[in-house]
């Protein structure tokens, strides 16, 4: 604030000059009929260039013995519109509330696909959901061709030429029968490319494309997925085995969620099993006699999964590890039967054929 | 396998348990349920009736006979029977009124033919018995009149249908599965080979072994006298239906009774075709053999022969020949009973594509010592049921072998299972199982291959057993039963041992794996990938990979495109389709067009998947390595080398709206700048930025193709294409008009490194818009390249905002209107500094571009 003054040039507002200001303020104030014209109405009478806002700028510029009263003065006048504006603006904000933003309305419920929807194939999102249960157990994911040698599929899993489980592969030969070469008919073949290729131990999960010549119908098709997964460490045992599928079971099924073991046969292992899951639907309880029935697992209380079993010391000697060292543990599953379970999908066929009203649903995530 | 359960109590002594509860414990201990089958437990109120006489009904379509039968009442019944295959004082099964037959098909007191009926006669059909049936059952004299025919014949049983693996040939018998019975029950077994054929005395025909890797047992023994009208006993009819097989002649039947119950298929020659010394061998360049089907079959130089002095007389182990064959007159049998190499047969059945009883038995390995007692139990039930004289002599050729021993530790079991079974329990499962157990080492540990025919066909060379081997203290020396040849490996004992210990005991143990890295950079750009494009609006497929010819006929590839160049499939499921596909969109195209046919018009679609591109110089086989060691690294690469390369692709096509019309206004229809955009989504989940150039490519329509390319180290590496798909392309695959399509090789696009921060800097920007004109034909991507580099370090941004021909471009022109956005880092940009900056770029791009300043 300046101390010195010009009397001259100052020439202190007037009482009346004053109460004119406030009255034309306050009447304008309240004839602002919306918060626009208040808007402006604050600015012609309350804003830097106002009457009111220059009187109060000149009163340091007046006499000292002038400066109290006539301060006192503007301040009154410059509280009343003050209180106006503040006032006013209530009003109209109410006013506004109350129509205006009702004018406004809009039907919310109109509908809006104007960006196109896209979805993963669940084939796609299932195989990552598996592959990443096993990721967190510390598990790496290996990859191996879809055409793949003979030796891989078959020789080096102890499924010699005449073996009869060979017969029961069906399998696209490449090019001739004696080329070495197949369309892979498991995911087993990454088991040897990963014990070839890695360090021990190995903890893999090897999800993939495989195929056999089966026709497409409800339940088959040529060409499907599984995913294998594989450990070869220093004393691993079936009861390793069957922890390891206890938990995944609990973690894509839920706590409580376990398997069962049923004696089988594959070349590749020495013990064999089938791999049960309890039914994730009725726990098992539609298998007792007098319960509800259950259409997931057709009320036997546990659904047929997959394989599993210790890797067969022959399969471990063709790739360069020592069983009398190592053991190891190898398990397998379809993903279009876990699909058809978990999701009750009914129709192989619909996972083939693309239709965009079968895969949209799934989203990102399955 | 088939399994009445009245066979199988024969031979073990079960419980009083269901059906079920016999399955469930063969489930557990491997050989797994397919299928119950309940028989006859639905009928009742049927018993033995006499015909006592009867009166032929006339006037009617057929010859209706009204009888009367003694059925043990008071008075005989009136029945009227449309059979004519009975006497009168024959025996015959009567249903009573009230009585329940298969099906629950009742019987009731009617009038038929004018007649009362008073029950019915029954046929082996009606009585569940056989699948048709010519007349009705005629039972043998001595049987009771009024007893109730069910129990008589036993036609209340059960059968189990198991799942038998392809390691466990001997549960393909009545023997096998009653051996796990016992042990699952833990009751006494009978084994119904264990009987002891009396001394023969000379042979019964001249035979020997001429290869000792085709056959190592081979016994002949001989009946003669036979009937050949004798009929099959019903019962034995009962049994072979129930366990899946047809009854064909007595003779024949009694070969497959004998194979049902103990497991070793059996052959029967007439013995009066035979001419001089049988010898087995194998098949000579040239040789013919017309078998039992009246097939001329070419004998391939690997099969396995039966021969006499004429040539092939059977096709050992899969089908006979029709020449020596039992016909209706033979009265003379011979009865092959022999061991095979399992190998041999399994070749031999799949060259000829003949899959017999025989053959699945072989294949999967029969008991070496069954040939002797499987031959005697035929000729006494041929002696038995045909009237005829079993011969005192016996052929018995044999080569050799030595039993196969393995010698493990007494805890190896517990270690493969992680429990403890203890020393006792593992040895009395695997005396369970027929093997022998001693202390101790062997003095040799013998293998696999030198033990005659093996059964699995696996090698097992001394040096891979000695690696098998495992080693420890307190060793057991393990001899398998002649009945086991699956058993050749420590692990198949470890495996008996916890199997009948219980699968369900295992506990269960999560080891603790070490830490593992995650995924590859790679597997999560695929991830990323596939995120970004759904989310960009695209819905995944996945299709299958077969191609034909015509797909890339309708793609417009040209004669010498790499993309011809394919891997074609053996046996593919279509003709149409036999080659693997090298490109993505074949498939993809397909997928919209069934969208499209199904209603969806307005669709996009994506799909991640190798293709197949055989190089051209790649050889044409991949070896087959041996297995009894790691494969040396130059092995590995020559299987590598002949498999094609196998990239990964990455595919959009789209059609009709990609955003859609509605109530805010018209949509926008896909174009082929969506799929360059798509190209542009993955590559910036790569870190990769793309460089588009215009290019002529099949299958794009030639003025609206873009190269992809990324720089690689220091080199521009084409990665793919995008753009508006052909017309001609779009006709051949039925699309909607100006389908647009992306495809790009997903392996070339290596994830960058880690992000680099961008400074950001606080002060103001300072904004300068230009319009520039450029020849038509000049690609925009060169002005803006221009404008940036022209414009130095300044630039924070350059956006083109429109695109403008007319006449106000000028003639042959089009104006570019860019707004460049100018920001230093550390201070406010005067006027003159950003003015400065755009004429910098504006002069670059005039000199590299020709572009003018408009209006200037």
């Amino acid at each position: 604030m300046s101390n010195t003054y010009d009397p001259v040039e100052v020439t202190p507002l007037h009482a009346d000059q004053v109460a004119q200001a406030q009255d034309d303020a306050v009447a304008a104030i309240a004839a602002a009929r919306d918060l626009d014209e208040l808007k402006q109405a604050r600015l012609t009478h309350a804003g830097d260039r106002s009457p009111i806002a220059l009187a109060n700028r000149e009163i340091g510029a007046l006499p000292p013995a002038a400066r109290a009263e006539a301060g006192k003065r503007i301040g009154a006048a410059r509280k009343a519109i003050g209180e106006a504006l503040a006032a006013r603006q209530a009003e109209l904000e109410a006013d506004r509330d109350a129509r205006v933003l009702i004018e406004e309305t809009v039907d919310v419920t109109l509908p809006w696909d104007r960006a196109p929807r896209g979805a993963r194939h669940p084939l796609t999102t299932l195989q990552e959901r598996i592959a990443d249960a096993f990721i967190a157990m510390g598990y790496e994911m290996a990859e191996g061709p879809e055409l793949e040698g003979e030796w891989f599929n078959f020789d080096a899993l102890n499924i010699a030429p005449d073996h009869p489980a060979r017969s029961d592969h069906d399998t696209f030969f490449v090019e001739s029968t004696a080329s070495g070469k197949v369309l892979r008919t498991q995911t087993s073949p990454v088991q040897i490319r990963a014990l070839l290729s890695r360090p021990l131990p190995v903890y893999v999960i090897s999800p993939g494309k495989v195929f056999r010549t089966d026709e497409l119908d409800a339940t088959h098709t040529p060409v499907f997925h599984q995913v294998e997964g594989l450990a070869v460490d220093k004393g691993l045992t079936m009861a390793h085995l069957k922890g390891t599928l206890d938990r995944f079971a609990a973690v894509m099924f839920g706590e409580g969620i376990t398997t069962r073991f049923r004696p089988n046969y594959f070349p590749f292992t020495e013990p064999s099993a089938e791999l049960d899951l309890r039914c994730f639907v009725c726990r098992g309880s539609s298998a007792v006699p007098g319960n509800p029935p259950c259409r997931t697992c057709k009320s036997e209380g546990w659904i047929e999964w997959g394989g599993c079993g210790m890797v067969n010391p022959r399969v471990l000697i063709a790739c360069g590890v020592d069983p009398a060292v190592y053991s190891g543990f190898a398990f397998g599953m379809g993903i279009e039967r876990t699909l058809m379970f978990r999701h009750n999908a009914e129709d192989m066929r619909d996972m083939v054929e693309g239709d965009i009203r079968f895969t949209l649903p799934f989203g990102m995530e399955v | 396998m088939k399994v009445p359960l009245s066979w199988l109590r024969e031979h073990v002594d079960l419980p009083a348990v269901t059906a079920q509860e016999v399955a469930d414990r063969l489930t557990a201990a491997g050989l797994k349920l397919e299928a119950i089958t309940s028989h006859g437990h639905e009928i009742k109120n049927v018993v033995v009736g006499r015909v006592l006489e009867f009166e032929e009904l006339a006037g009617f379509k057929k010859p209706i006979r009204h009888c009367l039968v003694e059925v043990g009442e008071a008075a005989p019944r009136e029945i009227v029977c449309g059979a004519t295959n009975f006497a009168a004082g024959d025996l015959v099964p009567v249903a009573l009124p009230g009585a329940v037959l298969p099906g629950g098909f009742e019987i009731g007191s009617r009038k038929t033919y004018g007649r009362l009926s008073d029950g019915m006669i029954c046929s082996e059909a009606e009585l569940g018995v056989a699948d048709s049936s010519p007349g009705i059952l005629v039972l043998a004299q001595d049987t009771p009149v009024g007893a109730d025919v069910v129990e008589l014949l036993g036609l209340r049983d059960d059968v189990l249908e198991l799942e038998i693996t392809p390691d466990c040939g001997y549960a393909l018998s009545i023997r096998g599965v009653a051996r796990e019975a016992a042990t699952a029950f833990g009751v006494p077994f009978r084994d119904p080979a264990a009987v002891s054929p009396p001394a023969a005395s000379g042979e019964a025909w001249p035979a020997s072994i001429g290869d000792p890797t085709a056959c190592d047992r081979f016994v002949l023994r001989g009946v003669s006298g036979f009937d050949p009208g004798a009929e099959t006993p019903l019962w034995m009819r009962v049994r072979l239906a129930r366990a899946g097989m047809r009854s064909v002649s007595l003779a024949v039947d009694v070969t497959n009774y004998v194979m049902l119950e103990l497991g070793q298929p059996l052959h029967a020659f007439d013995r009066s075709r035979l001419s001089g010394e049988i010898v087995v061998r194998r098949a000579r360049q040239g040789e013919t053999l017309e078998t039992l089907d009246h097939v001329v079959r070419t004998l391939h130089e690997d099969d396995i022969l039966i021969t006499d002095d004429s040539g092939p007389i059977s096709m050992a182990g899969t089908m006979g020949g029709l020449h020596t064959e039992i016909s209706a007159g033979s009265t003379e049998i011979l009865i092959e009973a022999a061991h095979f190499s399992a190998t041999g047969i399994a070749r031999e059945s799949r060259r000829h594509n003949l899959v017999s009883e025989a053959s699945k038995r072989f294949e999967r390995g029969v008991d070496r010592e069954l040939p002797l007692v499987a031959s005697w139990r035929a000729v006494q039930l041929l002696a038995e049921l045909g009237g005829a004289t079993a011969e005192p002599g016996v052929t018995h050729a044999q080569v050799q072998v030595a039993p196969v021993t393995i010698t493990i530790p007494a805890d190896h079991p517990d270690r493969v299972a992680g429990m403890t079974y203890g020393r006792e329990a593992v040895i009395r499962r695997l005396e369970q199982v027929g093997c022998t157990v001693t202390e101790g080492a062997a003095q040799t540990q013998s293998a696999a291959a030198e033990h005659g025919v093996a059964a699995t066909g696996m090698v097992s060379t001394g040096d891979l057993a000695d690696r098998l081997a495992v080693r420890g203290d307190d060793l057991i020396t393990v001899t398998p039963p002649s009945w086991r040849p699956d058993l050749t490996d420590p692990n198949d004992l470890a495996e008996e041992v916890i199997r009948l210990e219980g699968y369900d005991r295992l506990p269960s143990v999560l080891p603790a794996a070490p830490a593992g890295a995650g995924l590859t950079e790679e597997q999560r750009l695929r991830r990323r990938a596939g995120r970004a494009l759904a989310l960009a609006g695209y819905v995944e497929v996945l299709s299958y990979p077969f191609i034909g010819a015509r797909d890339l006929d309708d793609l417009q590839l040209g004669e010498g495109d790499p993309r011809r160049r394919m891997t074609r499939l053996v046996n593919p499921l279509s003709e149409d389709e036999p080659y693997m596909r090298t490109t993505l969109l074949p498939g993809l195209l397909k997928t919209l067009a069934r969208n499209a046919g199904r209603g969806f018009t307005d669709v996009a679609l994506f799909e991640t998947g190798l293709v197949y591109r055989p190089e051209p110089d790649a050889p044409a086989t991949a070896p087959i390595l041996p297995v009894h060691r790691r494969p040396s690294a130059g092995e590995l690469a020559e299987i590598e080398r002949a498999l094609p390369r196998q990239p990964l692709r990455v595919a959009v096509v789209l059609a009709g709206e990609f955003e859609r019309s509605g109530w805010w206004g018209k949509g926008r229809q896909a174009t082929w700048a969506d799929a360059i955009e798509a190209a542009r989504t993955i590559a910036r989940e790569a870190g990769a930025e793309l460089e588009i150039r215009a290019d002529r490519h099949e299958p794009w329509h030639p003025g609206r193709c873009a190269e992809l390319a990324v720089a690689g180290g220091g080199e521009r590496v084409v990665v793919g294409h995008a753009g508006e798909l052909h017309p001609r392309v779009i006709e051949a695959y039925g699309l909607p008009p100006r389908t647009a399509a992306m495809e790009l090789e997903l392996s070339a696009l290596r994830p960058g490194g880690p992000v680099e921060t961008p400074a950001v800097s606080a002060y103001p920007v300072a904004t300068q818009d230009v319009a520039l004109t450029v020849a038509v034909a000049t690609p925009v991507a060169e002005v803006e390249a221009a404008l940036r580099e022209g414009a130095g370090e300044l630039l924070e941004s350059i956006r083109l905002f429109d695109v403008y021909t007319g006449p106000q471009a000028g003639e042959g022109n089009k104006s570019l209107a860019y707004t460049l956005r100018f920001r230093a880092p550390d201070r406010t940009l005067t006027a003159e500094e950003a003015t400065a900056a755009r004429d910098a770029a504006v002069a670059l791009a005039a000199e590299r571009a020709g572009a003018h300043l408009r209006g200037a």
